[in-house]
């Protein structure tokens, strides 16, 4: 069978399966709705969660991303780990026992200020549609490159089935459909790469391939170092190289406060029954997310190791030990159609060179002595490292399609995810909260439901015509949840001094220098042509990488906030009283 | 200060402690090991991995959920002492 027929019935199966769950599992009531009744079980709700907060990156961008930083990758790999420790820490138990719906709520009722709460509404509403945007993109993308159709057409479908079983089932619906869309995900990720990590190291599991020895005895990090190196390039594992040390300890900690401060996430917490299932919930969310983030850098590195050795199968500087263009195998030919894939025989010799021509040492030796004069892969997009990996490895057609539909399904969990989020700040915070108190429950179940419907179709527009800065606002997103909802959560719960004056003047600040930071580099309001310094290490303020700045940010808001609450009125008597009753897990 | 309320200080102070070496390992085997000491702890290598490499792309991750379920289960044990723990 072909290619696209076979992923056809392969994406169309995994349709049916999240449309069956929809009629199953639909939302009765505004608790089903928001927080699926709270009936989650703690694993199945880990993997939900996994599912949740694992998107299109995380699938089809992150190995590649890795496999072209090299050690530097790490940072990505703890900060989006790491903030999983903060929320089953600092976050997350306390939440639950407040037992609400969002989390401006908790905002709200904690900081007794309706202001706060639409603050945090605010927040929470910039992020997550920004968020959005990327995984809409991701879903038509994985439509249009694999199943060969329209974009739209690919992003329509998405739509209709998101619509389907979010609008209906809402939380209950989203979270049962997320644990099918995790099964999917693992298995079309971990399948390829067990196969890979067999044919090149004879291990199969994927974490010790990456420390095992490849065809010749040599260890596969040390070779691929080696190989490197040959070519002009930063050694794989070498340090600083691609990153400097301050600025991935910087982007590493970012990472984890946003990844903890994302609301998507933290309300999956409010779904399990009880404080201690929140506690062991996380652990099983971390557990279904290493599966991913732990198979990731031996992807990652077994792609550049592949590619490198397709390009340059004999020795360095031999006539022979470049590919000829004519032999150049058939992944090849098919990413080069989508443009993502670019050659240009630069010294018209009918071989590929691929190394480092920004090495002027490097490049000056290798025109002298070889004749090579440029680069000739003049564009390796990093997406297609994990979608062209089953290509590159020669598996059946049947893996290519289900590496299709496990992209489909990471793009269309998170989104989901964050729809929901965006439905609820909507629903339950601006109308039920702040300016409709009175509405019924009936009342709100329907708000709930036209707003989501709207958030969809929102994203979807976005998703058609997204701005041109879709990929910066990704780091954004990151940035603002860090600097705002994660350090007023934590001290909403840790000091109990802390008033709404303190919280909101935080969270203001936070936001602010933050937002400040990122628009002096990337252009006011993404605008690129009124960036005020150049987005690049000569230009950035002591050297900091904007997508970093999210833990300076959160240090500002701790720090602004402290001292706001000092010179001012300590929060009331049952304000306090409630603190105290979230911190036990069985308060009278 | 009535006895529970003294009880309940205890639980929070000594979560806090918890709490407090959790994050000091977290910090350590990411941060420390993965990033700050990841030079001299390269120079040591176990299979075909570098140490700190090895902490920087997996390690960490395996520790992090380690500490999870530890805090989970050490909270736990806590409940009960203090007589909070949910039915």
């Amino acid at each position: 069978m072909d290619l696209q027929t076979l992923s056809f019935i392969v994406v169309g199966a995994t349709f049916a399966i999240y449309i069956g769950i929809a009629i199953w599992a639909k939302a009765g009531s505004t608790s089903e709705f928001y927080v699926a009744g709270k009936g989650v079980n703690p694993v199945a709700n880990g993997m939900a969660t996994a599912a949740d907060w694992m998107s299109a990156a995380s699938f089809i961008s992150m190995a590649g991303l890795i496999a072209f930083l090299g050690y530097g990758g790490g940072a990505y790999l703890m900060g989006w780990t790491g903030g999983y420790v903060l929320m089953a820490l600092l976050l997350a138990p306390y939440l639950r026992k407040f037992g609400k719906f969002t989390v401006p709520e908790f905002i709200g009722d904690r900081f007794y200020s309706r202001t706060a709460r639409v603050v945090a509404v605010i927040s929470l509403l910039a992020m997550s549609i920004t968020y959005v945007i990327g995984q809409m993109r991701g879903v038509g993308i994985a439509f249009s490159n694999i199943l060969q159709v329209d974009l739209t057409v690919g992003l329509v479908s998405g739509m209709v089935i998101v619509f389907i079983y979010a609008v209906f089932g809402g939380m209950k619906g989203i979270t049962y459909t997320q644990i099918a869309q995790y099964v999917i995900m693992i298995f079309a990720y971990t399948v390829p790469a067990i196969f890979i990590s067999l044919q090149l190291t004879g291990n199969p599991l994927p974490q010790l391939g990456l420390g095992s020895t490849v065809e010749d005895g040599r260890y596969l990090l040390q070779a691929l170092d080696q190989t490197l190196v040959d070519l002009g390039f930063a050694a794989y594992t070498s340090v600083g190289a691609n990153m400097t040390q301050m600025n991935m300890f910087l982007l590493t900690i970012s990472l984890m406060i946003g990844t903890a401060g994302l609301p998507h996430v933290i309300v999956r917490f409010f779904t399990v029954p009880r404080i201690r299932d929140a506690r062991k919930s996380a652990g099983w969310a971390l557990v279904f997310i290493a599966i991913l983030y732990t198979t990731a850098p031996a992807v990652g590195a077994m792609a550049m190791w592949n590619l490198l050795n397709t390009v340059q199968p004999g020795e360095i500087g031999t006539e022979e030990g470049n590919l000829r263009f004519e032999d150049k195998p058939d992944w090849m030919e098919r990413w080069e159609r989508t443009g993502l894939l670019t050659f240009e025989d630069k010294n018209q010799d009918g071989r590929i060179q691929y190394y480092n021509d920004r090495n002027p040492e490097f490049a000056a030796m290798a025109e002298e002595e070889w004749g090579w004069e440029g680069n000739e892969i003049t564009r390796i997009d990093r997406d297609i490292m994990v979608l062209a990996n089953p290509e590159i490895a020669g598996l059946p057609n049947w893996v290519i399609a289900l590496v299709a539909a496990g992209g489909i399904a990471a793009a269309l969990s998170t989104a989901a995810g964050l729809l929901l989020a965006i439905s609820s700040a909507i629903s339950h915070d601006l109308l039920k909260g702040t300016f409709t108190p009175n509405i019924s429950q009936k009342g709100e179940l329907l708000a709930a439901r036209i707003s989501m419907a709207g958030a969809i179709l929102l994203a979807g527009y976005l998703g058609l015509n997204p701005p041109g800065f879709a990929a910066e606002v990704v780091a954004l997103a990151f940035g603002l949840a860090a600097a705002s909802l994660f350090p007023t959560l934590m001290m909403g719960i840790f000091f109990k001094k802390m008033n709404k004056e303190g919280a909101i003047a935080g969270m203001l600040a936070g936001l602010g220098t933050t937002l400040l930071y990122i628009f002096i580099f990337k252009g006011w309001f993404f605008f690129p042509q009124t960036a005020m310094l150049p987005d690049n290490p000569e230009g950035w303020i002591l050297g900091i990488n904007p997508t970093g700045f999210g833990v300076i940010g959160a240090v500002i808001n701790f720090a602004v906030a402290y001292a706001v609450s000092k010179v001012t009125a300590p929060p009331p008597e049952h304000i306090q009283h409630l603190v105290e009753s979230v911190r036990v897990p069985r308060a009278d | 200060m009535t006895e529970q309320q003294a009880s309940r200080a205890e639980y929070w102070k000594t979560n806090l402690r918890i709490i407090g070496w959790c994050m000091a390992i977290w910090a350590i085997v990411s941060l420390g090991f993965g990033i700050i000491l990841v030079q001299p702890l390269n120079a040591i290598e176990i299979a075909g991995y570098k140490l700190g490499f090895w902490f920087a792309q997996q390690g960490a991750i395996y520790t992090f959920i380690a500490l999870i379920f530890f805090y989970a289960w050490r909270m736990n044990k806590l409940d009960r002492q203090y007589d909070v723990y949910e039915e």
